[in-house]
């Protein structure tokens, strides 16, 4: 929730993401907005986040590489696709859009970086902190 | 050693990608003094589909597309240095190759020289025992449609040393479409670890062709690109040391920023430290990836280590039929009759195996096959315009049709107001990975001879 200092805003604000997949396993990047939101992404959206979000898919195991120098960081999920592409009945067997279920993870933001997050302000109350674009 | 940069340019990233794309790409390469061209058309599934087509023509199981992609460009890389690489052969490289002859004849152009990269095919009775012991005995049972080994770079940096101005390969790793130019051009000692390992993250970031250039990256208010209509394809400038630039035609559409190539730099990269080919093991744990200007991007700091002794070989396998229905419900407790509707098909289907039901308009997507998702589950919402579809996989292919038939009998047996029935019926292929001893697999190129291209 957002307090005095932070506000919390959807994973989305402060970071992109791709997904891949090969096999029964995928991978999904996150990448910052900013360089001075990865300590951010770092801290929250850890392995045990990442289960959580992703339970109902029963993963097995869950990796997540830290890329520093890129503001990166890379989630491997093994068993989330029901078999893969060519097992799964869903109908994105490859499961392109779960990047997006990532995405929809909350975070918590230091008022001083909300004008650093991408996209038009989704709170009133961050409005009156916001400056620019990103 | 050439130190002048090699550019290369990737007009399609996979088969049924825009045919349309390479024109731009092939002017700027003339305009810069030549290049090369590649065209990745072969994700994991295609090499099997490939080799089904060939089973019903054995002169096809090549890229479908091939004319389309090729026709519009051919004389103008024939005539401005344009070489160009692909593993549009699929499951019938000579059979391409032949097509790209018999088409340039059909040009009016003199017959370029088209070399032909064989030995990835290991579905033959010689490879039999090798790919028993690589799977394991049970893979007796499998009825294979494809096996192949992911070949590396040599064979094309070969072919292009011998003077190939079209080479044609079937199953190669993708990102070896670009090592094997860069081989070539430079004349890399095979062991440059870190000099290999960046050109093989060029040819990562161009593999999937206009995904780095602002294709499959715009989120309207967030990630805003500017004419998807008109996406220019990608173009690497790799330099001597193996960094490169990640570029596109002037006046394309499209972006490349720091961000794209960040997200198509990670893209079916597992661990970042380890990116496995056959060519090398990359390492981008020290990379760098800085906008230089509008739409060029540098990437350097890949590091390499000694290539695995292993090659990774695919095996396709028929594995039954996957059938297909959908029905829309719409206006006043759409929801609720789509939920029927689907409860009717389980029981009409039962034993059938598992059946997938979603609702497309609630959810379709997120919930897994079990139909477990827990924001959406079994919580209706009172949705007004509802698409249901359903879904089976059976071994038979007369069990998987009586999905058809029960989505299509809701017409009248199913709940009030459905319409729009559509269904679908399709081959399943599975895949089984392995690996092999890289020295089992005999990788080498010929030349298609003169005439031999009825």
């Amino acid at each position: 929730m957002s307090d005095g200092n932070h506000i919390e805003v959807p994973l989305y604000r402060a970071a992109h993401a791709r997904t891949g997949d090969k096999g029964d396993r995928a991978n999904i990047s996150l990448i910052a907005w900013h360089p001075q939101l990865w300590p951010l992404l770092v801290a929250q959206v850890d392995e045990d986040a990442v289960r959580r979000r992703f339970a109902h898919r029963r993963p097995g195991r869950i990796v997540r590489h830290l890329l520093p120098l890129l503001h990166a960081m890379n989630f491997v999920l093994d068993d989330v696709l029901d078999g893969g592409v060519n097992g799964s009945l869903n109908l994105d067997g490859h499961g392109k859009a779960l990047s997006f279920l990532l995405l929809d993870l909350p975070l918590r933001v230091p008022r001083e970086l909300v004008p650093l997050l991408a996209g038009p302000p989704l709170d009133p109350d961050e409005s009156k902190n916001h400056t620019g674009d990103r | 050693m050439n130190r002048q940069p090699l550019r290369i340019g990737c007009a399609a990233g996979f088969s049924g990608d825009r045919t349309d794309a390479a024109g731009p790409v092939v002017d700027a390469l003339v305009a810069a003094g030549g290049g090369v061209l590649i065209f990745e058309t072969l994700a994991e599934r295609t090499l099997a589909l490939a080799q089904l087509a060939r089973r019903d023509d054995p002169l096809g199981g090549y890229e479908p597309l091939l004319d389309d992609l090729l026709r519009p460009v051919l004389a103008r890389c024939l005539s401005g240095g344009v070489r160009i690489v692909s593993n549009f052969g699929a499951a019938n490289p000579p059979g391409a190759a032949r097509r790209i002859a018999a088409l340039a004849r059909e040009l009016g152009l003199r017959v370029p020289r088209i070399a032909v990269v064989s030995g990835d095919d290991l579905a033959g009775e010689a490879h039999r025992g090798l790919l028993l012991d690589a799977l394991g005995r049970d893979a007796a049972r499998l009825d294979i449609v494809a096996a192949n080994a992911y070949l590396g770079a040599e064979a094309i940096a070969d072919a292009l040393r011998a003077g190939a101005e079209i080479v044609v390969c079937g199953r190669v790793a993708d990102p070896s479409l670009t090592v094997g130019p860069a081989l070539a051009h430079f004349g890399w000692a095979p062991d440059d670890w870190d000099r290999i390992a960046g050109a093989t993250m060029a040819g990562h970031l161009l593999e999937c062709g206009a995904q780095v250039s602002g294709g499959y990256y715009a989120d309207p208010g967030y990630k805003d690109v500017p004419g998807l209509a008109t996406l220019g394809y990608p173009i690497a400038e790799i330099d001597a040391d193996g960094g490169c630039i990640i570029t596109k035609p002037a006046g394309s559409g499209g972006r490349i920023d720091e961000h794209t190539v960040k997200e198509q730099l990670l893209y079916e990269v597992h661990d970042p430290f380890a990116y496995l080919t056959p060519d090398v093991v990359a390492d981008i744990g020290q990379a760098q990836v800085r906008q230089l200007g509008p739409d060029r991007v540098r990437l350097d700091g890949v590091r390499g280590h000694a290539r695995p002794a292993q090659l990774k070989v695919n095996v396709c396998h028929e594995t039954g039929w996957l059938a297909e229905g959908e029905i829309s419900y719409a206006g006043p407790r759409a929801e609720a009759r789509a939920r029927l509707a689907a409860e009717v098909l389980r029981e009409r289907l039962h034993g059938l195996g598992p059946l997938r039901a979603d609702l497309i308009g609630v959810s379709s997507v997120f919930a897994d096959d079990a139909g477990r998702w827990a924001e959406d589950g079994d919580v209706a919402r009172d949705a007004r315009d509802v698409r249901l579809r359903v879904a089976l996989q059976h071994p038979r292919r007369d069990q998987a049709e009586r999905l058809a038939r029960e989505v299509t009998a809701l017409y009248t047996c199913g709940p009030a107001g459905g319409g729009g029935v559509r269904t679908a019926l399709r081959r399943r292929l599975g895949i089984a990975s392995c690996s092999v001893p890289r020295e089992r697999v005999d990788a080498g190129f010929t030349f298609l001879s003169e005439g031999d291209d009825a």
